[in-house]
């Protein structure tokens, strides 16, 4: 019981993490098309910018002024990037982002090594919040979650109030229309992306101290965000929502079972030898299957359920 | 006479609205079925649910007394329909031979082969010119279709439909946005790639309905309002009413 | 983007493909330093590689990010085969092993070929490199099949010689690639002439009108996978055969970024694009990586360069001066070419300054500030270096750009006279 409601609150907090990448990524691909595989970037550097401005500033100015960097960030990529490849169509967007992902980790290796920073928890947020039973729930997830819900909310309010937000809100049921909302088309696409990568690098502040911050995290994260736009439905924030939530709670509890299925087998009076058929199947725990479930759950999504969770186009 | 052709109770929905409301049409083999009315009538959606485009809301499609309703478009045209868009939809990129060469591979049963080199393909190449030379684009063989002419496109859409040599032929609008010599040259085109084949046209161009078709289907707001020979179409009150009187041509 | 195209019987052809054999037989007689066998079977690989890449980005229309599954597994798979032959499990000639690694490829394709072709475009991108994420992290999973953390090794000589081929010295492994490169480049080219190469091409630019003439996309999709996954694990096997060891990176991403890499770079809309590319590549990785931890940087530099301003890649770039050779207009173009590549090379030296620079300061600012840099020496600490370097890369950003417009204007113009004349 104590393990599960733990667990369970590692869940929610690591997947409203997830949501925080995968609603700006999904924001940007419903109203531009472009599905940004450099998203993670920018949370990556929003993890960077903190340590560094963390450093000269402290904690709680970084945490304001990052996001709002990588949010300049992503409006320049977008104004000088994205805008000159748009006219070659979506492949080649993607294909820029791709580089451009690909360069922010070199430039992350250029500027701060290859090593992981010490980039830690500031004091006033050290400790625990309250006492499970007999488990310590650190404070800091506790500050992950109001951040996250905080950011929630805003994203909410932002979309049923403001009139981006409804621009957005009609893009994201009928993407060709947003042309003919008379808006201007390349300045609202510049926002969006700017706040798409303010989010991830919002993201990134509150992740990279809880985790690690290395040049590596980009390009471990990026493709779980992108199963969760799958799964949730492309386009979807409430699927890609459910998604984070449900990827979250298996890379959790799948990290923390020690168990095999052989054991498993064994309970129901099934012994599993070396000779067995498949016996490196069978001998695998839980814990080790981790990595591949959530891939796992995307390629069965794909076969049975293409649309995705609350997905309403096939693609 | 067979029947080609059957519409039985169809129904299209886009959300809550209901472009097509309830079409009973049959058109028998050999016909040359044009289809008239007012933009946004639904002629382009109707020919939509037929080739396999969208799917029906209700009602059945029959081709060949046969039902084709939930079938993927390419499986409804290897049953022997090929249609033309209304909006040139061609392979832009390619040459005006390789487009029409791609149109008549599967029915040659190359279907998905990789071992056959296309320039060896006599029978697919000697098709492929013969079809280019009625559609009278034989001087343009070798230019990438995307740099035709818009006439020439869309001679070229009307090449790509018929080149499979399916059975029934759906033309969405063939001389739209062409010039009256254009307007003629298409129409001596379409009687003769239509010979001896089920034809189903939407014409905005009267001259052109009354000279090519059998038989004239009125659709306004997704439903059939009259289906009869030219003549009679011509006479009618509430054809008059609801569409040539208020579409000035 | 154009496709080359040849007449059935072209004198043309018969030299491309015959002086590509007699280049490749010959280049390691004439480069003999210790690197080139090194590098040279490597780009034999890599053609071999990124050609079956291009099947589905160039031919198929198909951005793959997870194209390194193929030629991995197979590369596995013909690890295994030539340790159980060694052991006389069963009999294989080393020479036919790659078509091991080609059946594995293939048998991959149809596996996961079948989810993935579904649909195109983003969706299709997105999932391959789900898939390729999928396989990397079975890599992990199963160490008895993948080796875990030292990959699985193996010995290629083996058995009797014959004719004095052991595959011992990597030359008579170079030759083994050149001839596999040589039969998988041909065999390639020409499905690009067969009807499934042609729909291939129809579904990339149309796939609604390709549907529409009898042909099911996501077959013609799936079956270009299985083929390209078929090529790919030819590839996979040859580089089984040339490393003796397959390891987890083998079907990494960073394999998969690679390819995609060398061949857009090289020009995924030509059927040559991809072998320009490679070479390209490998160079750059070779040399540049020799001289600079950064070569990654430059790497993706380049490609994001080539992505906004060039995305026909090399092959375009080489492919639209033909015309103007021909009308005998290239001196029109050199001064500017001469202006571009003189400012060109101020930008270079400021961007590159800066780079090392900025490398050089994160890395050993406390312990070597002292650096060198184009036969400078200086302190990476003091200010004066620093100045200079982002004064050229201003400067030069600035001088090119002037540049770049007269490149603009002098094309311009040769397009004007060019089209005049084609009117006449
Ligand atoms: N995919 C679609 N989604 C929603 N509405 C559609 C769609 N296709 C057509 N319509 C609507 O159906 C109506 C009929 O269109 P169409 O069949 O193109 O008319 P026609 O060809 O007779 O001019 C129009 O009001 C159009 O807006
Ligand atoms: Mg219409």
């Amino acid at each position: 019981m104590e393990f599960f409601l733990i667990s369970m609150l590692n869940s929610v907090s690591y997947g409203l993490l997830l949501f925080m990448l995968s609603s700006g990524l999904t924001i940007i691909f419903s109203m531009m098309g472009v599905l940004n595989f450099a998203h993670a970037s920018f949370y990556m550097i929003g993890a960077y910018f903190a340590y560094q401005l963390s450093g000269w500033l402290g904690f709680w100015p970084a945490l304001v002024c990052a996001p709002l960097l990588v949010g300049i960030v992503g409006m320049a990529v977008e104004r000088y990037g994205l805008r000159t490849v748009h006219k070659y169509g979506h492949v080649a967007e993607l294909l820029f982002t791709f580089g451009l992902a690909y360069l922010i980790e070199e430039a992350v290796h250029l500027i701060w090594g290859r090593s992981s920073v010490p980039y830690v928890i500031p004091p006033s947020l050290e400790g625990a919040a309250f006492t499970l039973f007999s488990t310590d729930y650190p404070l800091y997830r506790v500050f992950m979650m109001v951040v996250s819900v905080s950011m929630l909310i805003g994203i909410y309010l932002t979309l049923t109030r403001s009139r981006i937000g409804l621009v957005i809100q009609a893009a994201l049921t009928h993407p060709q229309t947003v042309e003919t909302l008379g808006h201007n088309v390349p300045r609202v696409f510049m926002l969006v992306f700017g706040g798409g990568s303010a989010l991830a690098g919002l993201a990134g502040v509150i992740g990279g101290n809880a985790f690690i911050t290395e040049p590596g995290m980009a390009a471990a994260v990026g493709p779980i965000v992108f199963v969760v736009v799958v799964v949730g439905g492309m386009g979807s924030l409430a699927g890609a929502f459910l998604a984070s939530l449900l990827i979250g709670t298996l890379q959790t509890f799948s990290v923390a079972l020690d168990y095999s299925f052989a054991d498993l087998l064994a309970k129901l009076g099934i012994s599993i030898g070396p000779d067995t058929p498949l016996a490196a199947l069978w001998d695998l725990t839980i814990a080790q299957t981790g990595p591949v479930l959530p891939y796992l759950l995307m390629v069965l999504m794909l076969i049975f359920r293409p649309k995705g969770i609350l997905g309403t186009r096939e693609g | 006479m067979s029947t080609a052709i059957e519409l039985r109770g169809v129904t299209k929905r886009f959300g809550n609205t209901e472009i097509i409301r309830g079409v009973d049409l049959a058109v028998p083999r050999g016909e040359r079925h044009a289809i008239i009315g007012p933009n946004g009538a639904g002629k382009s959606t109707l020919f939509n649910l037929i080739s396999g485009r969208y799917p029906l809301s209700h009602g059945d499609i029959l081709l060949n007394g046969e039902s084709v309703s939930g079938l993927k478009p390419f499986q409804i045209n290897r049953k022997g329909l090929s249609r033309s868009f209304q909006v040139t939809n061609i392979f832009q990129r390619m040459s005006v031979f390789e487009n029409i060469r791609c149109a008549v591979l599967w029915t040659l049963g190359y279907k998905y082969s990789f071992w056959h080199r296309l320039g060896g393909l006599k029978d697919a190449n000697l098709h492929a010119e013969e079809v280019m030379e009625s559609i009278g684009l034989k001087a343009r063989r070798d230019t990438p279709a995307g740099v035709l002419s818009y006439a020439e496109q869309r001679a070229l859409e009307i090449g790509v439909t018929i080149a499979g040599g399916a059975e029934v032929i759906l033309l969405d609008e063939p001389t739209a946005g062409m010039s009256r010599t254009e307007t003629s040259d298409a129409v001596e085109l379409i009687r003769k790639v239509s010979q001896g084949k089920t034809l189903i046209m939407v014409e905005h161009d009267m001259g052109v309905v009354f000279d090519l078709a059998d038989k004239i289907s009125v659709l306004v707001y997704g439903e059939v309002i009259a289906s009869d020979v030219p003549d009679n179409i011509r006479g009618n009150k509430a054809v008059q009413e609801a569409y040539l009187g208020t579409e000035a041509h | 983007m154009a496709k080359l195209k040849y007449r059935p019987i072209n004198l043309g052809r018969w030299l491309v493909w015959g002086g590509t054999a007699l280049v490749m037989i010959i280049l390691p007689l004439i480069l003999t330093a210790g690197f080139t066998l090194t590098l040279l079977s490597q780009i034999g690989v890599g053609i071999i590689f990124a050609l079956s890449y291009n099947m589905l980005l160039g031919q198929g229309g198909m951005l793959s990010f997870g194209h390194a599954v193929y030629s991995g597994l197979g590369a596995y798979f013909t690890v295994h085969a030539l340790n159980l032959i060694s052991q006389g499990a069963f009999h294989f000639p080393v020479t036919l092993a790659p078509i091991i690694g080609g059946l594995a490829g293939a048998t991959f394709g149809v596996i996961f070929g079948y989810v993935t072709t579904k649909k195109a475009g983003t969706t299709f991108a997105m999932i391959s490199l789900g898939i390729g994420e999928m396989v990397f992290a079975c890599s992990l999973m199963f160490a008895g099949f993948f080796g875990g953390e030292a990959g699985v090794s193996t010995n290629r000589v083996m058995g009797q010689s014959f004719l004095g081929i052991t595959y011992g010295p990597s030359i008579q492994v170079y030759y083994l690639i050149v001839g596999w490169a040589l039969v998988c480049m041909a065999a390639m080219y020409a499905w690009t002439q067969t009807p499934l190469g042609r729909m291939a091409n129809a579904v990339r630019d149309n796939p609604e009108r390709a549907e529409f003439v009898g042909y099911d996309t996501h077959m013609v999709r799936f079956l270009t996978l299985v083929l390209s996954g078929f090529f790919a694990g030819i590839a996979g096997g040859l580089s089984c055969i040339n490393y003796e060891i397959v390891t987890a990176e083998n079907v990494g991403a960073a394999a998969s970024g690679g390819v995609l890499i060398a061949t857009f770079i090289g020009g995924a809309g030509f059927f040559f694009g991809p072998i320009i590319g490679t070479i390209v590549f490998f160079t750059m990785v070779t040399a540049v990586g020799a001289m600079t931890k950064a070569w990654l940087f430059y790497l993706g530099l380049l490609f994001l360069i080539m992505v906004l301003y060039a995305p026909g890649g090399f092959a375009s770039l080489i492919l639209m001066h033909v015309p103007v050779i021909k009308a005998r207009l290239m001196r029109r173009l050199l001064l500017p070419y001469a202006a571009a590549l003189v400012t060109g090379a101020v930008l270079m030296a400021g961007l590159v300054s800066v780079v090392e620079m900025t490398y050089h300061f994160s890395l050993e600012a406390g312990t070597a500030p002292g650096m060198k840099l184009f036969g400078f020496a200086f302190n990476v600490t003091s200010a004066t270096p620093w100045t200079v370097a982002v004064g050229l890369l201003i400067g030069g950003f600035v001088i090119s750009r002037f540049a770049w417009a007269a490149v603009g204007r002098a094309w311009a113009d040769i397009v004007h006279i060019l089209q005049d004349r084609a009117v006449v």
